[in-house]
């Protein structure tokens, strides 16, 4: 039976698979490997050094370059408020759905999906006056921006959690709890939240992504994060600019990576095979 | 606004149905189980998405139909007809088609190099992660990274001057202009096609090449009378996805190209910032309206495909 698969499996040949990897692989290195060349230029002399990354790593930067850190701060806090505000609302929300209210399933899904369709920058035309009202409410700080960074992961943050949660029987793991007398605090954050432990982490992570990546909504509402901030920086120094972009880049497919350890493939056997991966 | 969408990207789910749900689910035997006070429990997230998501689109929709002193009018509509509008949309538009076609085709031909790589495997590990960073955390990033590359200094572009005689901006720089965004698009686009393209690939039973196998057909007649006709839905569906993508994008152009508004988010951006651009107020409601119009069509044409999709991959 196998041979007859392996005979007439319709993939490519190994050798013409390793060359499509190959050259689709090394063309989209390119770019990367030219960001990389353009940092270690020496100047206008020609050659190339190190210095600008011992620059950055060794704190030898101006003060002209404090946009950038002030970005990356503000970047930081709006990951950390954003992924709260995901949590909060989105995660309790999900279980009352899943348990109490099946029938609003695929309500929440396409609620949840929206964000796709509204392009950010059509959204900001909106956010903009709501803001203004938020700003004489809670301040101008700029973590209020978490609230709408919640919006725009929530198409991330929704696959990640309901992928976890469709493998999970959550009905029958609450009654067995309510059954031996556990209140429904102690139901959500010692039964459930425990089993969805892989999801939420997945959901956390790539929302950090997002929000460290996000451009859009931060420009056009004159918030600094750390993506206006390269832009600004970029045009005194795009060297640094670059380099800030390539760590960012190496962060972020880092916290990809560890997504794809964590959540991505269920490994139980059981479990698994019923979830509609 | 909401409803408008909901109906037409899901029509299965009628609204008129979901009050009646909460009541019909504690009636059923197998549901015993009462949250007290559940229904207030979707209140805060309801609440969050009216104010973050419903109030902002409304308002973004709404302006377009409202004159300086807040009246509603008519006349900002007129202003999609105004040229420069429409060769907006027109460069969003061919820019979003051309990168969604190409990206298509480039990821599908990966993704079909990935045929029969193990699902756990390095190789797959580090394409997933990969995918997803320049598919949707680039932005920025891509302008720096292609200005590096084939800026007037890049690399590749210092390459082909000093080695090969050739200057690819002998008529002039194009990569700050429309057609710079092309490489830049194509960047991202191609591993967003391998995201949402892969599952479909993955979805194509064993069985069915040993179905063909047994009744004697070759690789070619696999392709041509099951994998294609199978996967043709998925892949349009992909395609819609990408030209979605790209219509909506803004990061990279925002950061590659400094001055001008030559596709629509730019024009936003410049409505915004600056209130008169055709000497008309609220022309970023307008263009918003007609960008959502686009967004809608795609995403329910998109919708339709991947439910036509699904019937595979159960």
């Amino acid at each position: 039976m196998s041979r007859i698969v392996a005979d007439v499996h319709p993939g490519p040949g190994r050798r013409t698979r390793w060359i499509i990897i190959g050259v689709i692989g090394l063309l989209f290195l390119v770019p990367v490997v030219a960001m990389i060349e353009f940092t270690l230029r020496k100047g206008l002399g020609g050659g190339y050094d190190l210095s600008r990354w011992i620059a950055v790593f060794s704190g030898g930067l101006g003060p002209e370059y404090k946009p950038i850190f002030t970005g990356l701060g503000n970047s930081l806090l709006l990951a950390v408020v954003t992924v709260a505000v995901m949590l909060v609302l989105l995660v309790p929300t999900m279980v009352l759905v899943r348990i109490q209210f099946p029938k609003l399933q695929r309500m929440l899904e396409f609620v949840c999906l929206v964000p796709i369709t509204i392009p950010a920058i059509v959204l900001v035309v909106g956010l903009a006056p709501v803001y203004s009202v938020i700003a004489r409410l809670f301040g101008s700080g700029v973590w209020t921006l978490a609230f709408a960074y919640g919006v725009i992961v929530l198409p991330y943050a929704y696959r990640a959690i309901q992928t976890n949660l469709a493998a999970v029987d959550v009905v029958t793991l609450s009654e067995a709890a309510r059954s031996l007398g556990a209140g429904w605090l102690t139901i959500l954050f010692r039964v459930i939240v425990p089993n969805l432990r892989r999801g939420l982490l997945a959901a956390s992570f790539i929302s950090v992504a997002v929000v460290l990546g996000e451009f859009t909504i931060a420009a056009l509402l004159n918030r600094v994060n750390l993506q206006t901030a390269l832009v600004v920086v970029n045009k005194a120094d795009p060297f640094v600019a670059v380099i800030f972009a390539l760590l960012a880049l190496a962060f972020a497919f880092v916290l990809l990576i560890a997504i794809g350890r964590i959540g991505g493939r269920p490994h139980s056997s059981h479990r698994s095979k019923k979830a509609p991966a | 606004m909401t409803d408008t969408i909901t109906s037409t990207v899901v029509p299965a789910t009628p609204p008129a149905r979901m009050p009646a749900a909460a009541a019909a689910t504690g009636s059923t035997p197998r549901r015993r189980l009462r949250v007290p006070g559940s229904v207030l429990g979707l209140v805060p997230f309801a609440a969050y998405i009216l104010l973050f998501l419903g109030l902002p689109t409304v308002i973004a929709l709404a302006t377009g139909f409202l004159d300086g002193d807040g009246a509603f009018t008519w006349s900002n509509l007129t202003a999609l007809g105004n040229p420069v509008v429409l060769s907006a949309f027109g460069n969003s538009l061919w820019l979003s088609a051309l990168t969604a076609v190409v990206g298509a085709l480039i990821g599908a031909l990966f993704c079909y190099a990935m045929i029969g790589a193990a699902p756990t495997g390095a190789l797959r590990a580090v394409v997933d992660a990969a995918s997803g960073v320049l598919a949707q955390f680039g932005g920025v990033m891509l302008a720096f990274a292609f200005v590096a590359t084939i800026g007037i200094q890049g690399m590749i572009t210092v390459f082909l001057r000093d080695s090969l005689g050739i200057d690819i901006f002998a008529d002039g720089v194009w990569l700050y202009d429309t057609p710079g965004l092309i490489l830049p698009y194509i960047y991202f686009q191609v591993p967003l096609m391998i995201i949402t393209f892969a599952p479909a690939l993955e979805s194509l039973k064993p069985q069915w090449a040993e179905a063909n196998a047994m009744l004697g057909g070759s690789t070619l007649s696999y392709w041509r009378h099951i994998g294609v006709p199978v996967l043709l839905p998925s892949f349009v569906g992909c395609l819609l996805l990408l030209f979605a993508n790209a219509f909506s994008s803004f990061a990279t152009a925002a950061a590659l190209t400094s001055q001008g508004s030559q596709i629509v988010p730019l024009q936003i951006r410049g409505a915004l910032t600056s209130e008169t651009v055709l000497g008309q107020e609220n022309l970023a409601g307008s263009l918003a309206l007609g960008m959502i119009v686009v967004m809608v069509i795609v995403m329910s044409a998109y919708s339709a495909l991947m439910r036509r999709a699904a019937r595979w991959q159960r």
